[in-house]
């Protein structure tokens, strides 16, 4: 048997993570914004800073950063739990979604004392948003081959270059960015590094992105000569491709990539039950229920193997491609099933919102890794060279 | 340990020669005795009463391994009959999970699996319990190339008492069998397809280079993950006979991966993979009949969206998690 798929194996949430899950409930109880299903579909991009402040009064920004820094010392299965809770409920976390998710541990484990210090009490506080600078123009799935450019100088680094579809950037305090500091994109994977750029010194600009939906949740992001400090370098000098990768697991096994659409999949539901199902209907509904139920428990496989330390990259990626899979063919069926009775009226809120996740969709299956790029991992897994 | 005792059986005895020799019609005594004499049929049987007294957990291992064996003989069935009668008599037992009664009173069991070869059935007739001597039954032939699947008439005078009223628990455990040796029949088919696309050469190079062939396997690997987990779930309680929604949601998530798993593995070998002396057929055959044998995906997707309907104000979330574990393995 392919020892890649040994991990999956069938776990439980430990009792303090359920115990945790009642005080989420209560929370978003009281502080979920009352706004409609169909911006509650925007899951993980709706952004609130108020909502994620009010999130960080309560200790759950930095969930898993040590208390010392102001974070909840919680655990990876901690973690699950309240991201399964928010994105359940629909909750608007895009604001202080990264900086949880990723900047925040990758300070924690690549940064200097006084890098911890400084951002990661800021990012506990809900007062430090970041976005991760990733792509560029001619730097999509070929990550390798990044060009901005961070130069050596008596006071530190000079960055030159361009970040695109970087979410919410616009919004972001700082940026995490993948640049080049030696050699040429020939190199690919060495000669590169993370920096910390603080995004409202001068010589940046941010320019938001509509997409075909009519948000703005990425941008294009231009460095011209932009002076960073000593400090701004985070982790080694020509690591950044280890340390990016070194985020992958917690990045792609999570709830977040089967979770994009079910908000809709409960609007669906409470149709149903209003209005009456057809056995079709029914079969549909329980086949999404039953490929949620495989997916949960696959991640929460991976969650284990986080909790104890442990990078699963590869088996995240797998999740990943699967879960974003299911998550863009519910509004595909429901699309489907809500208009093969032409005659019979249709919920206003489950045709915007069902319109709008077959919209945004294909971004599912793109954001944190391409299909191909993911496939292509799982295949190198298996074994195949 | 028992899985390893089991493994050996399998490997020795359990070879693709005699699996095709059973399907043929060939004795399956050897087999079958060997399984029997080494008192693995009483696994569920309670310790007091000279059995193994195991729950679901230890089964899954076996029932899997059996999946990946092909194995021709109802010994899956066999062992779960122990959890639902206690007295079973000696002989090949086989469950059915759906019966009727004809007009004239006999009593038909459409698509038994090992219909052809066992010596009694565990028959679900709508939800009361019966044992019923094969014998005494006319078995029709499904007259599907290589299965063992019969529908059954008894007739009315050959048909005695229910024995319980838990008949629905010989579909729902039955349909549990099913989701672990689709697993297990999955994982060597994926098993195999690797094994293939690393040797064979086209082009210059092993058909596993080509990032077409990657990708393919690489969704034939999810499918097998996500069927692994599953079976798991029937299987993952303290309990001798699974759950009804856990074992809803294991069977229909391995069928729904069946046509995929099958159909990557056939285009991948190309036309070997469709003949009757490469073994992949052994497995995909099985895996084809599995899907539908005590209802495909349709009906237990089915069950499992009328248990949420029937929930008025619960979300997606909380429901999958009702059907889930609470506490770490």
């Amino acid at each position: 048997m392919s020892s890649l798929l040994d991990a999956f194996r069938l776990t439980g949430l430990p009792a303090h993570a359920e115990a945790f899950r009642a005080e989420v409930k209560a929370f978003l109880a009281e502080h979920l914004p009352q706004v409609p299903v169909d911006v509650r579909a925007r899951s993980w991009t709706g952004f609130d800073a108020d909502f994620s402040r009010q999130l960080a009064q309560r200790g759950w920004v930095g969930l898993t950063l040590p208390a010392a820094y102001g974070g909840a010392g919680l655990d990876a299965f901690s973690r699950f739990v309240l991201v399964e809770e928010l994105l359940s409920a629909g909750a608007p976390v895009a604001a202080h979604w990264i900086a949880d998710r990723q900047s925040g541990p990758l300070i924690l484990k690549f940064g200097s004392d006084a890098q911890k210090d400084f951002y990661l009490p800021r990012i506990c506080a809900g007062k430090a948003f970041f976005c991760i600078g990733m792509s560029e123009p001619n730097s999509g799935s070929d990550l390798a081959s990044v060009r901005s450019r961070a130069t050596r100088c008596p006071e530190g680094w000079r960055l030159s270059g361009r970040k695109i579809w970087t979410t919410n950037a616009h919004h972001a305090d700082y940026m995490i960015a993948l640049v080049r500091t030696s050699g040429s994109p020939e190199d690919r994977q060495s000669g590169l590094s993370q920096f910390i750029i603080d995004l409202k010194q001068p010589g940046i600009s941010v320019r938001p992105i509509v997409d075909l939906a009519g948000d703005a949740h990425f941008s294009e992001v231009a460095f011209d000569d932009v002076l960073l400090g000593e400090d701004a370098l985070v982790g080694e000098e020509g690591s950044g491709w280890k340390q990016v990768n070194a985020e992958l697991a917690f990045e792609r096994s999570g709830p977040e990539r089967f979770y994009s659409s079910v908000v809709l999949l409960d609007l669906w539901a409470e149709c149903l039950r209003r209005n009456g199902a057809t056995a079709q209907e029914t079969a549909l509904l329980g086949s999404f229920l039953t490929q949620l139920t495989c997916l949960r428990n696959l991640s929460l496989a991976l969650t284990a193997l986080l909790a104890k330390g442990e990078s699963p990259v590869v088996e995240a990626a797998l999740v990943k491609d699967i879960g974003t899979e299911f998550e863009q063919a519910i509004p595909t069926a429901i699309a489907a099933a809500i208009s093969a009775h032409p005659d019979k009226p249709v919920d206003e809120a489950l045709y915007r919102t069902v319109a709008y996740l077959n919209q945004v969709a294909p971004t599912f299956s793109l954001r944190g890794g391409t299909r191909e790029i993911l496939r292509g991992m799982i295949a190198r897994g298996l074994g195949l060279r | 340990m028992f899985t390893e005792a089991i493994e050996k059986i399998l490997a020795d005895l359990c070879t693709p020669t005699r699996v095709r020799a059973v399907e043929e019609g060939g004795d399956a005594t050897l087999l079958w005795n060997a399984l029997q004499d080494s008192g693995f049929l009483e696994l569920l049987t309670p310790e007091a009463q000279d059995g193994a007294g195991l729950t679901l957990e230890s089964l899954l291992p076996i029932f899997t391994a059996f999946g990946r064996y092909a194995l021709p003989v109802p010994a899956a069935q066999s062992i779960a009959a122990r959890a639902l009668l206690r007295d079973c008599p000696t002989g090949m037992l086989t469950l059915a999970g759906s019966a009727w009664r004809q007009a004239d009173g006999s009593l038909c069991a459409p698509q038994v699996a090992f219909g052809l070869l066992a010596d009694f059935a565990l028959v679900n007739l709508q939800g009361e319990l019966l044992l019923l001597d094969c014998h005494l039954a006319r078995r029709q032939s499904m007259g599907v190339h290589g299965s063992q699947c019969a529908t059954l008439f008894w007739p009315a005078e050959s048909v005695g008492k229910a024995i319980g009223n838990n008949g629905e628990e010989v579909r729902v455990f039955h349909a549990a069998i099913h989701a672990a040796t689709i697993a297990g029949a999955m994982e060597r088919v994926l098993d195999m397809t690797l094994e293939y696309c690393n040797d064979r050469v086209q082009f210059g190079k092993a058909i596993g280079k080509f990032q077409a062939v990657q990708h393919q396997l690489s969704v034939m690997a999810e499918q097998v993950a996500a069927s692994r987990i599953a079976a798991e779930l029937a299987f993952s309680a303290a309990l001798q006979v699974p759950q009804l929604l856990p074992a809803a949601i294991a069977k229909a998530r391995t069928s729904m991966a069946v046509p995929q798993v099958s159909a990557i593995a056939h285009a991948l070998f190309g036309a070997i993979g469709i003949t009757e002396e490469l073994d992949l057929q052994l497995f995909t055959r099985r895996l084809h009949e599995w899907r539908i044998s005590e209802g495909s995906e349709s009906y237990w997707n089915g069950i499992v969206g009328q248990a949420f309907l029937d929930q008025p104000g619960t979300c997606a979330s909380h429901f999958v998690r009702h059907v889930a574990l609470t506490q770490p393995a």
